[in-house]
């Protein structure tokens, strides 16, 4: 009986199945959707040549080639006027990388802060910090960045407040200059030698990292609590002062100095950079708050219980129950917000910062007048980041996945 | 569901501009409204006012052609466009004519296809600087912050210009004039270069103007002037004919006051051929013969719109410099009206 | 007991009870809330002084700005004569130039009181969707809307919208005489009943808009800007971008390799993209694609990308909101027989988009607050009002903290609303988890 009515008899086939029969519908369907897609883009294609053809251009990658002609003002890699427009895209595309790689250190960092303290049970702190997430989260990045910018502008001194005997600015410490053209940092000068210091310093750190790791193997094997902070310190600071020494005295500090216009020497971290950085940390900040409150906020307050009673502090509980635990719901939120603030370092040009958007989508675009070439390359740069952030983090996020079952 | 109609509705409210293709003439007639590209907001040249009616030196030669084809001075669509925008604007149909401080060169005139009709304003990249920093010359800007707006070509100028001269600076590229204004006051930047005529409009719109000079040196040409679209010469020829009729009406005396009286019939033949009393010239280009008469009626020949707008008894104070007629030592030039 | 208490002669205790003692000093009142809630350990203590230092920080560079600001005066140059050298904000361009930075500078002065119908409108067309406990009559309201609002923002003739809304209700009627056949059938008819309703249309509105002349003074899209443009962008963008989610949501999730694949590349694709790209596209290349006789306003290829770049947001969120669905219902619905069509329609879909509520909302208030890029590619929305025309005029040259302050809190005042809400909501929804 159930042979009869299972199988379906075998009929010929006939052009009606296509529509009728649920075997053959979804092939009819897609082939559809595939047809029309194909359609509508060769449809697009053909626009676009007619339209090109109409007002005699071409879709062309050659002015690539070309001098760029125009000078970029944060170079990580050395680029003069005379370069080409893809070296100057380049120098756009490792600015945009700087930008979103600062922003999102600064960002979490700011976040976790935020989002504990806004659990914490100090009143005044839990308020102030509600207002920051609200205030970030509710106004426009755009609008931040520009009153960020303004604020940097009008507030800090310019290099000339520095000048002449009844200046109006000081240098911090002699080293430090803070201008609304950026921040002077002293640079370090690496002399003879200074390589060995600074394997030194690496190598300190990975013997703190595995002091402290030993310290944690003592104590979950015998029980026996061996002294961190102390050590770490120790470890970290001490070999690489001493071998500073024993070496001469190889790294020097080339300390900014007011020359003509500017501050001349040092590092100069550039205010448009200082902005822009800021902007995106404090509101992406406001956004990473409000994950790690929800993720703490889904830890069953069993658990804060359970460790209570087992006797560990306050701040023992958030760090070796809590966050944890927490960290894998935040992760992936997190993950988000990485690339939203990548994807939002392109309001870079409203401060004039020169990311990636400033020189191939701004300058680039404005001087050769290539728009479709340069928007299509500049869609490609961020997908790509925008691929490369998820495969990382997932790759991340799989090896802190609980693993069940 | 929903889009279909929303889209339908609002390309009726979206004043689809026309076709790209040619005969910009008779779409512009038919629409009965010309579509005119101008600067985002530059006192002088481009800006609107508190009610929201544009007007200025570029906005005055656009009045003037919508006033010789639609005889409807205030016919005119202002489209404001950034550096970045006017040109794909233009190309693609958007606009019928743009007329927003755009460098003649030689790249855009072939590369991007567009056609220059003219210059209605002979400028130049200059430099200013505030008075307290004892420079006198734009050679002694050497290791200086210079803030630039982008995507014009100023940028590019001042590279070329300090790389002539052999010396360094830091480029500050700021988008919108009055972002660059903040940067310069606050001192964030010791230099703020862009046209000059750009510069005299910003140094009058300080607190305190006397405390900034524009330094001698002006680093490049900048003819700036309308542009059309390639290949339909129709239009381009009534687009260059009507700056022509402005600059040749100041050059022969015809002006806003004198202009009822002049239409009556004078004993000069060209005032007449303008004024479409004498000859046909007003067919040759596909219009009536008083079209030329209304350009002028709108603002006044070229040295009226000048003063009007930028001239020396506004707060922008710019001199007539190389926007003089020829006769008086300037580079302004129509061909005669023959 | 307490009888042979009383009268015995042991040592007196006491007849009555002490009266209550207040508790000590460190554990009532002011002082046992400071202690318990702000310095109940040495970091907390520390955090408190540090944040009530940042506090006093902040209004002490805010205060005196905000209270002895200029209210009054026809530019900044007057502002500073009247505040000769003292400290205070210039709040004289809010008053001065309100209604640009609300309308933008080129909607007609006398009819301002259309956006700000439209605007109070929205609110009885959003609420009986916000406020499920509303009578449903009121659901005409939002039906009616986006006709009535287009008519009130735009003008032209009445006619133009009566008929675009006329074409969905002929589309409708077809729509319930097939439903019961099948669902495709009743789509696609429902959709050619209303492309010839519109081709009928078209010949009649001229004639009618002649004949019976209700209609307000037409605007063209670019005289609209301003906040306004902003809203329109946000509540346009949205209200398209929710039905184009749930299909890409629905194609994502689907068991056709193909469709699937389309949804998923779109959806990344434009997830990948930052929101400006797209404004580029919109603005610079749009164009070369479009046929070059229809050539859109800039508005509407604005429109068309936002909408695209919010459907794939909505559309994640929208399949969160399926995959959450216990698979008991997706079986449910398949036992009972019904087709696709009516499985989602009638069980997945509202269970789904409840639960995805919370996450559009959020989506909205994010797509709202990047309707503010706009401004880049020189449209003049709130901020392209600011950075535009006002600042570089020769009266407000210079107003930057004022301005946008001033574009900071009315974007928060919506914001933050719209997050309540949705706070508020989630809070409805979660009753039954709890």
């Amino acid at each position: 009986m159930s042979n009869t009515t299972d199988l379906p008899p075998q009929t010929s086939f006939k052009l009606s199945m296509l529509i009728n029969d649920t075997r053959y519908r979804s092939l009819t369907f897609q082939f559809i959707a595939l047809l029309g897609l194909c359609f509508f883009i060769a449809w697009l294609i053909s626009n676009a040549v007619v339209n090109l053809e109409n007002l005699g251009q071409d879709i062309s990658y050659r002015f690539l080639g070309n001098p760029a002609g125009y000078d970029i003002n944060q170079q990580p890699i050395s680029f003069s006027s005379q370069d080409t427009h893809l070296r100057a895209a380049f120098v756009g595309v490792l600015n945009t990388l700087i930008v979103a790689f600062l922003g999102c250190i600064t960002a979490t960092i700011l976040g976790v802060f935020a989002g504990v303290l806004r659990l914490s049970n100090n009143w005044v702190v839990s308020k102030l910090m509600a207002v920051y997430v609200e205030a970030f989260r509710n106004v426009p990045v755009l609008i931040w960045i520009l009153i960020i910018f303004s604020i940097m502008t009008v507030s800090l001194p310019g290099p000339r407040s520095f000048r002449g005997d009844n200046a109006t600015a000081t240098m911090l410490f002699d080293a430090f200059a803070f201008t609304n053209r950026g921040v002077y940092v002293p640079a370090p000068v690496w002399g003879s030698g200074s390589l060995i210091v600074v394997l030194t310093f690496v190598l300190s750190v990975i013997a703190m990292i595995a002091y402290r790791r030993y310290a944690t193997k003592v104590l979950y094997d015998t029980g026996r609590l061996l002294p961190t902070l102390w050590p770490s310190i120790a470890i970290f600071f001490l070999p690489t002062i001493l071998m500073f020494f024993i070496m001469g005295r190889p790294i020097g500090l080339d300390y900014p100095e007011l020359r003509g216009f500017n501050f001349q020497g040092g590092i100069q971290v550039r205010g448009s950079l200082i902005a822009l950085w800021f902007a995106l940390s404090l509101y992406t900040g406001a956004f990473i708050a409000e994950n790690v409150r929800a993720g703490i906020m889904a830890i069953s307050k069993g658990q804060t219980e359970a460790a209570g009673a087992l006797g560990l502090r306050p701040n023992r509980i958030m760090n070796l129950v809590i966050l944890p635990q927490a960290l894998r719901i935040i992760i992936p939120p997190l993950i988000s917000q990485y690339l939203n603030l990548t994807k939002n370092s392109s309001l870079a040009i409203a401060v004039g910062y020169m990311d990636v958007t400033g020189t191939l989508g701004g300058i680039t675009l404005n001087q050769t007048g290539r728009a479709i070439e340069a928007v299509l390359l500049l869609m490609l740069f961020y997908l790509l980041i925008s691929l490369g952030i998820s495969a990382i983090m997932n790759v991340y996020n799989n090896a802190v996945k609980l693993k069940e079952r | 569901m929903k889009k279909t109609v929303f889209l339908g509705a609002l390309t009726v409210a979206g004043l689809a501009a026309g076709a790209s293709a040619a005969a910009t003439l008779d779409d512009v007639k038919a629409r009965g409204v010309l579509n005119c590209g101008v600067n985002t907001g530059l006192v002088g040249f481009a800006a609107p006012d508190a009610d929201g009616v544009w007007g200025g030196f570029d906005v005055a030669v656009c009045r003037a052609v919508a006033a010789a084809v639609l005889s409807d001075a205030n016919a005119v669509t202002f489209v404001p466009l950034t550096g970045k925008t006017r040109f794909t604007a233009l190309a693609a149909g958007e606009i019928d004519m743009l007329a927003r401080n755009t460098t003649w060169t030689f790249s855009r005139d072939n590369d991007l296809k567009f056609e220059f009709v003219g210059v209605n304003y002979y400028d130049g990249q200059g430099f200013m600087v505030p008075r307290e920093l004892g420079v006198s010359s734009a050679t002694e800007l050497d290791g200086a912050t210079v803030c630039i707006q982008t995507g014009t070509t100023t940028e590019l100028n001042l590279a070329d210009f300090f790389r002539s001269n052999n010396m360094s600076y830091d480029p500050v590229p700021i988008e919108t004039n009055p972002e660059a204004q903040q940067q310069y006051l606050a001192g964030a930047c010791d230099v703020y270069t862009t046209d000059a005529s750009g510069l005299a409009a910003t140094r009058a719109n300080f607190e305190n103007p006397g405390d900034h000079v524009v330094l001698p040196e002006i680093v490049s040409k900048e003819p700036l002037g309308p542009v059309v679209r390639h290949g339909d010469n129709e239009w381009g020829d009534i687009v260059r004919w009507t700056l022509n009729a402005l600059i040749s009406a100041e050059e022969l005396g015809i002006t806003s006051a004198n202009i009822g009286e002049l239409s009556g019939g004078s004993n000069n033949p060209e005032i007449n051929r303008i004024l479409g009393t004498e000859g046909e010239l007003g067919a040759m280009i596909g219009l009536d013969g008083e079209w030329a008469k209304r350009a002028l009626m709108v603002g006044g020949n070229y040295g009226e719109i000048f003063e009007a707008n930028i001239g020396e008894a506004t707060p922008i104070g710019l001199s007539r410099g190389l926007n003089a007629q020829w006769k008086d030592g300037g580079l302004l030039y129509s061909p005669p009206f023959r | 007991m307490s009888d042979t208490n009383a009268n015995s002669t042991v040592a007196f205790v006491r007849h009555d009870t002490i009266p209550e003692r207040e508790p000590p000093l460190g554990e009532r009142g002011l002082i046992k809330w400071l202690r318990e809630n702000l310095f109940s350990s040495v970091t907390n203590g520390v955090l408190t002084v540090l944040s009530l230092w940042a506090i006093y920080l902040i209004l002490a560079a805010s205060l005196p700005w905000l209270l002895n600001g200029i209210w009054d005066a026809p530019s900044i140059r007057d502002c500073r004569t009247i505040l000769d050298g003292a400290r205070g904000g210039c709040f004289a361009v809010l008053t001065e130039r309100w209604n640009q930075l609300l309308f933008g500078f080129q909607y007609p002065s006398d009819q301002y009181w259309r956006p700000t119908l439209a605007f109070i409108l929205l609110f009885v067309a959003f609420a009986p969707v916000m406020f499920y406990k509303l009578p449903r009559k009121l659901l005409i309201m939002t039906a009616v809307y986006p006709f009535l609002g287009y008519w009130l923002i735009w003008g032209g003739s009445i006619w133009v919208p009566v008929f675009a809304a006329g074409g969905f209700v002929a589309g409708y009627m077809v729509y319930r005489q097939f439903i019961t056949r099948s669902f495709a059938i009743a789509f696609f008819g429902a959709i050619v009943g209303a492309f010839v309703f519109w081709w009928i249309a078209d010949f009649i509105t001229p004639v009618l808009a002649n004949l019976i002349p209700i209609e307000l003074e037409f605007v063209k899209s670019r005289q609209v800007g301003g906040f306004m443009l902003n809203m329109i962008l946000g509540v346009v963008c949205l209200s398209l971008a929710l039905p184009l989610g749930i299909i890409l949501a629905l194609g994502r999730q689907s068991s056709m390799p193909i469709i699937k694949w389309i949804c998923v590349v779109f959806i990344e694709f434009v997830r990948g993209v930052p929101l400006i790209t797209l404004l580029f596209v919109a603005n610079v290349v749009l164009a070369y694609f479009l046929p070059p006789e229809a050539n859109f306003d800039l508005v509407v290829r604005v429109i068309i990308m936002i909408t695209l770049f919010a459907a794939a947001y909505i559309a994640e969120v929208i399949r969160g909101g399926l995959a959450a669905l216990p698979t008991g219902q997706y079986e449910a619905a398949d036992s009972l027989g019904l087709d696709y069509p009516q499985s989602m329609r009638l069980i997945i879909l509202p269970q789904a988009l409840k639960i995805s509520i919370p996450g559009i909302v959020n989506v909205a208030v994010g797509l709202f607050k990047d309707t503010t890029l706009v401004s880049v590619i020189s449209m003049f929305d709130l901020v392209g009002m600011i950075r535009g025309p006002i600042l570089s005029s020769t009266d407000w040259n210079g107003v930057y903290w004022e301005l946008f302050g001033f574009a900071a809190l009315l974007f928060f005042i919506m914001c933050y609303g719209i997050s309540q809400y949705s706070q508020w909501l989630e809070r409805q929804l979660a009753t039954d988890h709890r």
